[in-house]
């Protein structure tokens, strides 16, 4: 059971390994929203949404809050299953497979798109532990993987210099910026293809908010990478795409110099000059 | 004026203070009425002599020790038969304890002052604690062995002492015997004979397997037979002495030292041995059987029975509770089955106790125990195994008693940890019980020992229905000994909440019995405040490695 799993880890990193290669062509899919709608109950949050997500870029959401963007976010690793009145129509194909088919193990899903959310959470545990958390639950108990797993998490989330001396330490004891750091080590330690930021930085304060944002760049390199964000600076210094969300619709989508410089709906441009939100 | 004073806020702190300092004194009165009547029990008393005249009759003599004055009124003394003088305008009586059940046969006697003619305490007096008739009080004539004299007069005492220290080596090694060594044997007879019904009962007892169970009967003889020699020959050594004492009317009484268990000279003794002559006997309080009706001795049986209920009990209920806690929280779709639920759970912390004993002994005692003796024990028919009350369904019963504050505090702790946790996990690729495993229930852990402590605190103090499940006034072996299975969950055990009752209420000796009521009482005071220290140091460490999220 347990050598399966390592194994499947290990092709798991080989086929990132692959990936590394693809990245060639500039533009590949990652991830495509076809048609997507949304309910709570009666209440339509998202109405026929579409779009595509390009491998190793950064895809932010923009919008005025309660746009549906953290909620389109939360489809894209199921994490919507949880709330008992949501019900979902139309597809959301990662790879070209259909994330909520039937035969989709939502575990396996979550395994590919990592998420970090608004505010810090780390688990009451040591810093180690919080970083080999994934790990463990997928059945690696090796000493020798797990430390070099979380060194190199630690590494990817810019905090192994600052943490090597205290792995042992629970968490809790880091400041919020270094725990959001730590969040992000211990989604990036089971190597997952996606990586969700939920308004990452909004409970940080500004020096923590830039290593973050510096974070993203580097992140960007290995991971497809989608956040939302309420700051508009924030998602033109980051990412590659931006997309503007208002009242559960999708309205636009494009590269975000374009999208920022020259957007074409009237409501975009009104929206990132400041006249509403 | 006082209107600015009432808005003020100060008297609703002083009413604050008040009730705070009310709870204080209530815990502190009942802690200390407790602790100044039970501790003292053990001091060792002075011994008085009083010469002792009532009208129209001669002079006496009585020995005994001052145990409470009592001071009445002319005017009702008069009118509950006494005469009473004119100038009188008290009646003061004492209480004395005059031991000496099998001459006088009463333990107590109330005499009035004013008849005393003299009173004083001369050094010879001896108190002798006995096995069997309580304490006699007297002084000592003589020492005998074999029905010769070995000592009389000064000499005699000394003697007495190391006659009584050399016996009560031997007592030991006689209740060694016949508790370890014959209880063994015993207790493999019996185990033979269920073998050798149950192979009737299943048509296989062949030629074999009586030889077989001869042999090992026959083995097991051999031994009793050694042992019954080795006990007799004990028995002779310790029978051979015995003492010889005067009582206060004048008549002498041979006590054998295989009935003493100490004997003492109160009025001689300095506080230093008094202290020390304390501390043996609440040792001995501590870790002795019971003896004469519970009224003497120790209650080691009933500190067992109780600790070893109280862990039976928070084994079944914490598990159970927290399950239950976890479906109710976590998996259950919360609507109104599930506040239905939460409403009958609540309910069942309100229902009186006794209505639980009930339940246990006509549920679990008669129908789960009766079914399990029909099934796996019918070679012991018609005698019962666990168709009677015992430990196993005495905690099982408490369990059920307390299975309510578990599942309560269990589902507010599950409550509070915040969702950003779970989602953290489950973003993780964490199915949902290993969220639930791995980070959810070891953060709730804390809010579990805060049940298991309510329900510990609340177990260890109820009696009633355990007075219907398994407890006992008198246990002759404990729930945990040498024979295999070590632990035998059908037995029945002692309580110290029942011991209190029983000593208290129900022994042939209320009033030498009371002090022990108080001191038993106190012990299950201590007893439940160990258990629960222990389940609070737990939380607290719990608390600190899981300090929740904050903000």
């Amino acid at each position: 059971m347990t050598t399966q799993q390592v194994r499947s880890h290990t092709i798991n990193m080989d086929s990132i390994l692959s990936g590394r290669e693809q990245s060639q062509h500039p533009n590949e899919t990652c991830i495509k929203v076809e048609n997507l709608n949304l309910f709570y109950g009666e209440k339509q949050a998202l109405h026929g949404v579409s779009m595509e997500m390009h491998k190793r870029k950064v895809t932010a959401y923009i919008g005025p809050s309660g746009c549906g963007k953290s909620t389109l976010l939360r489809c894209i690793n199921r994490m919507n299953d949880l709330v008992d009145s949501a019900r979902i129509e139309g597809k959301i194909l990662l790879e070209g497979e259909n994330i909520y088919d039937k035969s989709v193990n939502v575990a396996a899903l979550r395994r590919r798109v990592g998420m970090v959310f608004q505010k810090p959470n780390p688990f009451p545990k040591s810093i180690f532990e919080n970083v080999a958390y994934g790990l463990r639950i997928q059945g690696v108990n090796d000493k020798r993987i797990l430390e070099e797993t979380v060194e190199k998490a630690l590494r990817g989330a810019a905090l192994w210099d600052e943490m090597k001396d205290r792995l042992n330490d629970n968490a809790l004891g880091m400041s919020g910026g270094q725990q959001q750091r730590l969040v992000i080590a211990r989604a990036i330690a089971i190597e997952p293809e996606v990586l969700l930021l939920d308004e990452p930085a909004s409970a940080l304060d500004p020096i923590s908010t830039l290593k973050i944002e510096e974070l993203i760049n580097e992140l960007k390199e290995k991971y497809t990478i989608v956040i939302v964000t309420h700051n508009m600076q924030q998602a033109a210094r980051v990412s590659d795409y931006t997309a503007f969300m208002y009242m559960g619709e999708l309205i636009e989508i494009g590269t975000t110099s374009e999208l920022f410089t020259n957007p074409r709906k009237k409501q975009t441009e009104d929206y990132i000059t400041g006249r509403y939100g | 004026m006082i209107k600015l004073w009432f808005k003020s806020g100060v008297p609703w702190i002083w009413l604050n203070a008040a009730a705070v300092t009310t709870s204080l004194i209530m815990v502190i009165g009942v802690l200390s009425l407790v602790a100044g009547r039970g501790v003292g029990h053990f001091w060792p008393a002075q011994i008085t002599q009083f010469s002792y005249q009532e009208d129209g009759k001669p002079l006496r003599t009585i020995i005994g020790e001052k145990v409470e004055t009592s001071v009445t009124p002319a005017l009702m003394a008069k009118s509950t038969g006494f005469k009473m003088a004119d100038d009188e305008e008290v009646l003061v009586q004492y209480l004395i304890k005059v031991g000496n059940r099998d001459v006088t046969g009463a333990d107590f006697v109330w005499i009035q002052e004013r008849n005393v003619k003299e009173q004083n305490d001369p050094d010879d007096l001896m108190v002798v604690e006995r096995r069997e008739w309580g304490n006699f009080y007297g002084q000592l004539v003589e020492v005998k062995e074999n029905g010769k004299t070995l000592a009389t007069g000064s000499e005699a005492w000394p003697v007495l002492q190391d006659k009584i220290s050399a016996a009560l080596v031997v007592f030991k090694e006689i209740a060694h015997l016949e508790k370890k060594d014959i209880g063994a044997i015993n207790y493999g007879l019996e185990r033979l004979r269920l073998k050798q019904r149950k192979l009737e009962l299943e048509n296989r007892l062949d030629e074999e397997a009586k030889q077989d169970l001869a042999a090992q009967k026959a083995d097991y003889d051999v031994q009793y037979k050694e042992l019954q020699s080795q006990l007799a020959n004990l028995y002779q050594k310790v029978r051979s002495t015995s003492l010889v004492a005067k009582t206060d009317s004048g008549s002498t009484l041979q006590i054998p030292l295989s009935k003493v268990v100490r004997a003492v000279r109160p009025n001689t003794m300095s506080v230093f041995d008094k202290a020390i002559h304390y501390l043996v006997k609440v040792v001995e309080f501590l870790s002795e059987d019971p003896r004469e009706a519970n009224t003497e001795g120790g209650i080691f049986p009933a500190i067992f029975g109780t600790v070893m209920m109280v862990l039976m009990m928070s084994v079944i209920v914490t598990p159970f509770g927290v399950i239950a806690a976890v479906y109710l929280r976590e998996y259950a779709k919360q609507g109104f089955i599930t506040r239905l639920i939460r409403i009958a759970v609540n309910n069942l912390a309100g229902v009186p106790s006794v209505v639980y004993g009930v339940f246990g002994l006509g549920f679990f005692v008669y129908i789960l125990g009766g079914n399990i003796d029909q099934l796996f024990f019918p070679e012991s028919a018609p005698a019962p195994v666990f168709g009677t009350p015992g430990l196993l369904w005495a905690s099982i019963t408490l369990a059920l008693l307390t299975l309510p504050v578990v599942i309560v505090s269990t589902e507010e702790g599950l409550a509070r940890i915040p969702s950003a946790i779970r989602e953290g996990s489950l973003a993780l690729g964490a199915t949902k019980l290993e969220t639930l495993w791995l980070t959810v229930l070891p953060m709730a852990s804390p809010a579990m020992m805060t049940g298991l402590i309510l329900a510990v605190a609340r177990a260890a103090g109820e009696v009633a229905p355990l007075m219907l499940v398994g407890v006992v006034k008198l246990a002759p072996t404990l729930p945990l000994d040498g024979n295999f299975p070590f632990l035998h969950l059908d037995r029945k055990f002692m309580h110290l909440g029942f011991h209190i009752y029983d000593v208290g209420f129900q022994s042939p000796n209320v009033e030498a019995a009371r002090p022990l009521v108080y001191a038993t009482a106190l012990l299950l005071v201590l007893v439940i405040i160990g258990l629960n220290l222990a389940a609070i140091v737990i939380r607290n460490n719990l608390r600190e490695k899981y300090r929740a999220l904050e903000g």
